[in-house]
């Protein structure tokens, strides 16, 4: 089965290598830049992973994850936060939200697709 | 003129002093009533009938003798600013209501001293009270042709029934409060009129007669020149009468002091201690105005009035001659002013001194202490008030049997000659510690006795035997005790000599008395505080040395019955704030003491006060060494007390200031840790970027398009990084002002093609076209490189946003008064609406924690804002713009 991922980040650059990677280990990438849009694909792609960028223009991370969880369809799916904002209170904050898990920035490619494919194994 | 209309006259001129006295009063706070010129008016309550006829009278039969008796005061003046002020503060610090108050608080309350001052002060004024009876009497007689000067009976008398309407008056006005140190505003607003309206009305006369009647000076004088005795009327005499001089000016020196009316205008009704700067030349100025005219007034007098009539009254019968109706009448009015002021002053100084000193602590204080407050303050009132009435009518019986041979002059003379009995005492008790109450008393009663002896003697011997020689031989025929040449020196004028002698056996009796033997604690303490005031101001109570037991309770009581409760509860409140003292407190102490005292004695005396206060508490005897010491003590504490306090107020102060800056020390470091925040977050992006991309690098299967596309987007980042760390240092040196801009005076044109050239070369690239309208040569007071970055920044940042090939930036000059406003505009998106207000805001990450800022402006628009403000300017987004953007900021005009 295919497995669907989606990125959301306003940041082009970081987007680009997280696509990369993911297509290599054949996962199917949906792009989102900020959280309105992110909630639009999730909706119809129902990815099995979310990767969420906390800061982003209208809609930020959280209230994205908050939609997300109310949205029944996307029971299954697990968000992981990709932020910035790396002191332990964010960290709590997100994961008391009903993130499956934190990743702060800058981070390792290769371990964040690891925890990933752990996490949905 | 109709006696009549005389009296229909007289009766409307009261009934608007009643209505004055009434508006003044109810305005009691305005400016009009409490100002330096109501004071001065005031004091020129000096200015009697004496002054208004007498000096004439005088002049025109012993020449420039009238003068005296105002250098006296004129001389008096400039002493005021030292030792009025002096008095002022000590009656208002220990609220001292009359002299007789001043006196016998100054020798320890002493209640047989304040009721002898008060019978000398009644000895002296009364008669001169009927002295201003006869005037009006006599004066009213002139002017209504009515030839008896006294009618037959009392109640056709009009001067009766003045006399009842001015102690009315009183009554009314001066009794409004039962503290009777409390100013009296209504009153004096009257005086203060009746000052200007006397002084007005006597120049009126004095200028008829020398302008209309003569023509000028000179012709008065040459005409004078040609009576009989003018030589001896325009001349000083010989140097006998230079003692008489001296004797008079140092006469009316004292009387500027002593006389209870003087005493109550300048010392009791004074609001404000600064009035006495005016006082000082203005008073002098006054009196000065007074008296130009008086001698010309007496030289016109002789020379066209037959010598039978009263000289006194020149001043009336000289418009009277020459049929001026309507001038007598001023005139009239004028002299009815001089009287109405000085007996209304003087009988309200009176029966405060008769009730505060003589009826109270000597027969009601027992009445007093079992009534209840309404009652009290209603008794306290009464007796003034029936004090104020007897004193009217028995100064009109006076009048109407004593007076009709004496002229105003020696009435007047007396009266000061016997108020000066109270000098001694009075002044030396200012400066002289030493100074006793019994020594005081002594000194009165000596200086009393001569002065009945020299002044009275001979006019009682020529009254009830008129065959003896008292008077001419001498008492048991020795002849250096005759009364007006007491001792051989028979120079003097029988008011001089009585001065003189009185003057000499009082201050011995005094200053001997007072070296023979010590006073007692009590006094020393109070002579103490009078004669050291100054050091004293700030103890106020604790200046006051009492050792023995009294209860707060008993005091409270006491209090309760002459305040009531509410007044008595927050003075004794303010006082326990004030001492910091717990209400708890049962046992009462010398201040409460003092402080109690204080408020008593406003009501009902300083003798009564003690009287009372020592009815409720045992009071131990100290030793004199004892208070001195205490005395010292507590000025010295007091000293450290004012330290302590100082320094306390300086701690709190920098307490205050420090908890300030902790407060701007904590948002500044909050505002620091969002900035630092921000500033780790917008780092953090490009490094995310680039290690993601150089991971990825290490897969060797990419293609090498993908890989290009990778390497250049870590270049990018890069250049990123190196931007914001550029753009942050910059910020950080301009918002810690550490930055010196080099602020010059420039071509704002000339800058605005600079940026505009800097970013061409990419414009042209996108094919936007740049338009700037070079309207006006303006020259701003700036920091050219800042302002360049500024504009730089603006215009990068419309390039950013405007479409390729279709963009248009405009930039405009705008001259305004002390600005200049520039402008860059552009054709691209726009600002979103919701951004406007934060697109220069530093730390706008951090306030809307999750949401970012707008995509490109970074830290630019903050650091051109912080260029901007840096130079007093301004920069905004202007909202009204519908398409694109148009961002403006100000520099400051060349002037």
């Amino acid at each position: 089965m295919s497995r669907k991922i989606l990125i959301v980040d306003d940041e082009p650059n970081i987007v680009m290598s997280l696509e990369y990677a993911f297509k290599k280990k054949d996962f199917e990438v949906f792009i989102a830049r900020d959280g309105t849009e992110a909630l639009e694909i999730a909706g119809k792609e129902l990815p099995n992973i979310v990767l969420l960028d906390i800061m982003m223009p209208k809609m930020d991370g959280y209230e994205t994850l908050k939609q997300i969880r109310n949205n029944k369809d996307l029971n299954g799916t697990k968000v992981v936060f990709l932020s910035a904002k790396s002191k332990l209170a964010d960290v709590e904050k997100g994961l008391k939200l009903g993130a499956d898990s934190y990743v702060t920035k800058p981070f390792s490619v290769k371990k964040v697709i690891a925890d990933i494919e752990e996490m949905i194994a | 003129m109709s006696n009549y209309a005389l009296i229909l006259i007289i009766v409307l001129y009261l009934a608007f002093l009643f209505f004055l006295a009434y508006w003044a009063e109810r305005k009691h706070r305005g400016k009009l009533v409490n100002n330096p010129y109501i004071y001065v008016l005031s004091l020129a309550v000096y200015c009697t009938a004496w002054t208004y006829y007498g000096s004439v009278g005088i002049a025109s039969q012993s020449g420039v003798n009238f003068l005296a008796i105002y250098l006296g005061p004129v001389i008096a003046m400039p002493l005021w600013i030292v030792l009025m002020r002096k008095i002022i503060r000590i009656s208002k610090q220990h609220k001292i209501s009359s002299i007789a108050d001043f006196i016998s608080m100054r020798y320890g309350n002493n209640r047989p001293l304040g009721a002898l001052v008060t019978v000398t002060c009644l000895l002296a004024i009364i008669p001169y009270i009927s002295l201003q009876l006869k005037a009006v009497s006599e004066t009213f007689a002139l002017v209504s042709n009515n030839t008896s000067y006294v009618s037959a009976s009392i109640f056709e008398d009009s001067t009766f029934y003045i006399a009842l309407l001015i102690a009315i008056f009183v009554a009314f006005f001066g009794t409004q409060s039962t503290d009777a140190s409390l100013g009296k505003r209504g009153i004096m607003a009257t005086v203060a009129l009746e000052s200007i309206l006397k002084l007005v009305f006597f120049l009126a006369i004095g200028i008829f007669v020398v302008y209309f009647m003569f023509d000028g000076t000179t012709d008065v004088y040459q005409k004078a020149s040609l009576t009989e005795n003018f030589k001896e009327l325009s001349s000083f005499g010989g140097l006998e009468n230079g003692f008489n001089w001296m004797f008079t000016i140092l006469l009316s020196f004292f009387a500027i002091f002593l006389l209870p009316r003087q005493f109550h205008v300048a010392v009791v009704e004074n609001q404000n201690i600064n009035h006495l700067k005016k006082a000082i030349w203005l008073f002098p100025l006054y009196l000065l105005v007074f008296n130009v005219f008086v001698i010309f007034i007496a030289w016109a007098g002789n020379i066209k009035l037959p010598n039978t009539l009263n000289h006194d009254y020149y001043s009336l019968l000289l418009p009277i001659q020459e049929g001026n109706t309507f001038l007598t009448l001023l005139v009239f009015i004028g002299g009815f002013s001089a009287v109405i002021s000085m007996i209304v002053v003087s009988t309200l100084a009176l029966s405060t001194m008769v009730s505060n000193n003589v009826i109270i602590p000597y027969g009601f204080i027992k009445k007093l202490v079992e009534g209840n407050p309404e009652e009290n303050a209603k008794n306290i009132k009464n007796i003034r008030r029936i004090a104020i009435f007897i004193l009217i009518i028995v100064a009109y019986f006076f009048y109407v049997l004593f007076s009709n041979q004496l002229s105003l002059f020696s009435i007047g003379l007396i009266s000061f000659v016997i108020i000066a009995q109270l000098a001694p005492s009075f002044f030396l008790g200012l400066f002289w510690r030493r100074g006793t109450a019994k020594a005081a008393k002594v000194g009165m009663i000596v200086g009393l006795l001569v002065v009945i002896y020299t002044l009275f003697l001979p006019i009682i011997a020529d009254v009830v035997t008129p065959e003896s020689q008292i008077a001419d031989k001498g008492l048991f025929g020795y002849w250096w005790l005759r009364p007006s040449q007491l001792f051989g020196l028979d120079y003097l004028t029988p008011e001089s000599n009585a001065f003189l002698w009185s003057m000499s056996f009082n201050t011995m009796a005094f200053v001997g008395f007072s070296l023979m033997a010590k006073g007692n604690y009590r006094e020393r303490n109070y002579a103490e505080m009078f004669v050291n005031n100054e050091n004293y101001e700030n103890l106020q109570e604790g200046a006051f040395i009492w050792k023995g037991e009294a209860y707060v309770a008993d005091i409270r009581r006491l209090l309760n019955r002459f305040l009531g409760e509410t007044r008595t509860k927050r003075a004794l409140t303010l006082f326990n704030r004030k001492y910091n003292i717990s209400e708890q407190e049962e046992k009462a102490d010398a201040r409460l003491i003092n402080f109690s005292e204080k408020l008593l004695t406003g009501s009902i005396g300083s003798a009564s006060a003690k009287i009372l206060l020592a009815s409720v508490s045992k009071e131990k005897p100290i030793s004199l060494v004892e208070v001195l010491n205490i005395l010292e003590e507590n000025k010295e504490t007091k000293a450290t007390n004012k330290l302590l306090v100082e320094k306390s107020e300086e701690l709190s102060q920098m307490t205050s200031k420090l908890q300030l800056a902790n407060y701007e020390l904590l948002f500044q470091d909050k505002q620091k840790d969002e900035f630092l925040d921000t500033v780790a977050h917008e780092l953090k992006t490009p490094i995310t970027s680039i290690k993601a991309a150089s991971e990825i690098l290490e897969d060797d299967a990419m293609p090498s398009e993908l890989r290009q596309q990778f390497l250049k987007n870590i270049s990018k980042d890069t250049d990123r990084l190196a931007k914001l760390i550029h753009d942050i240092l910059d910020l950080e040196k301009l918002s810690s002002d550490r930055t010196e801009l080099k602020i010059r005076s420039g071509k704002i044109n000339r800058t605005i093609k600079k940026a505009i050239n800097g970013i061409e070369r990419i414009a042209e690239q996108q094919k936007v076209h740049v338009i700037f309208e070079e309207s006006e040569y303006l020259e701003g007071m700036y920091d050219e490189d800042r302002i360049l970055q500024v504009l730089t920044n603006l215009l990068s940042n419309s390039l950013k946003f405007t479409k390729k090939e279709k963009g248009i930036i405009k930039v405009l000059l705008e001259e305004k008064e002390e600005e200049i406003a520039i402008a860059v505009e552009d054709n691209g998106r726009g600002i979103p609406e919701e951004d406007h207000n934060y697109i220069f805001e530093k730390f706008y990450q951090s306030k809307n924690q999750n949401t970012k800022k707008p995509q490109g402006s970074g830290f630019g628009l903050a650091i051109c804002k912080q260029i901007v403000e840096s130079h007093n300017g301004s920069i905004w987004a202007d909202k009204t713009v519908k398409h694109g953007a148009r961002l403006v900021f100000t520099i400051p005009k060349t002037i």
